[in-house]
């Protein structure tokens, strides 16, 4: 099985992705150029986090209009599955494959801590089969992670079950205190329509081994390999 | 760039509704100033020398680069002047 991680100029974590695959999964992975119109024959395609371009403009804005981009878009509208991990889910709204958009932190802050998701909706190639009884332990490290969406829009979100994380606190409780940006409805994670898309703002490729001090995310990148096997 | 180049400008704000963190933060400052109670919202402006034939030409131009790239509509509007 072969995964292709985009590398934008200012991608941070796609090196941590690949490793992810190559020594957690035992998988290949192809590490892609931002300026590529070819995404070298992938199963899976993985949007990694950073500050692709130093997040100017807005965050994920030049990265979403970068050549290699139309790749991914085919990717995507053809049904193969794609995970944007932080600055990678901006990716995803900022090209319209997600709706909504990724803004600065409520506090203001850079939010840089372990929270806690419970995994919902509908059953994607990254969530299925995944833990749902129990919260998952995930890291995050962002400043523009505060997922805001119109009213219309978050219906149609929660009402079609494309929410597929949501913070919570260790007690699986979805409140204002354990929502680390201030993002609608407590949402850390959403997928397209038709469910292949998915983005979320926290990080499961750093906490996919123990000597990370976390094994939850890992749970996401054998949902997939599962899910294509 | 040719001589007779068209200045543009295109202003982009958050939408109303949109919580404005920055905004709010400058508010809290200029409280803190003693210019009492405010209410800040904070944009972007863009000013941009393009070539066109003429001033209808580069708004057209300029819309598009803001629908394109400029201006995310889940959350901001935009408004384009030519001089």
């Amino acid at each position: 099985m072969r995964f292709t991680v985009v590398s934008f100029p200012g991608s941070n974590c796609d090196h941590d992705c690949v490793r992810v695959v190559e020594e957690v999964l035992g998988e290949q992975a192809a590490l892609v150029r931002h300026t590529a119109d070819d995404l070298d024959r992938p199963d899976v395609v993985l949007l990694p986090g950073g500050f692709s371009y130093g997040d100017y403009l807005r965050c994920g804005a030049i990265a979403a209009r970068a050549p290699v981009m139309a790749a991914v878009r085919r990717f995507a509208e053809g049904g193969g599955p794609v995970l944007g991990i932080c600055n990678g889910f901006q990716v995803l709204t900022e090209c319209g494959l997600l709706p909504g958009a990724l803004g600065r932190n409520a506090g203001l802050d850079f939010v840089c801590d372990d929270v806690w998701l419970t995994v919902e909706g509908r059953a994607t190639p990254f969530t299925r089969g995944v833990r749902r009884d129990a919260p998952l332990r995930v890291p995050v490290a962002h400043h523009d992670g505060c997922y805001f969406a119109d009213d219309a829009t978050l219906a149609r979100l929660e009402g079609e079950g494309q929410v597929v994380f949501r913070y919570v606190d260790a007690a699986g409780r979805s409140d204002a205190t354990a929502n680390p940006n201030g993002s609608r409805a407590n949402i850390a994670g959403i997928c397209n329509a038709a469910g292949n898309v998915v983005g979320m703002m926290p990080h499961p490729e750093r906490c996919a081994e123990p000597l990370l001090g976390g094994v939850d995310g890992r749970l996401l990148f054998d949902a997939v390999r599962g899910v294509l096997s | 760039m040719s001589e007779g180049a068209i200045k543009g400008k295109v202003t982009v704000r958050l939408r109303p509704g949109v919580l404005d963190v920055q905004g709010k933060a400058i508010a809290n400052a200029l409280a803190d100033l003693g210019f009492g109670d405010t209410e800040v919202r904070v944009g972007k402006v863009f000013e941009v020398s393009l070539d066109a034939a003429d001033a209808d030409a580069a708004r057209a131009r300029l819309a598009e680069m803001a629908t394109g790239l400029l201006a995310n509509p889940v959350m901001e509007t935009f408004e384009i002047e030519v001089d």
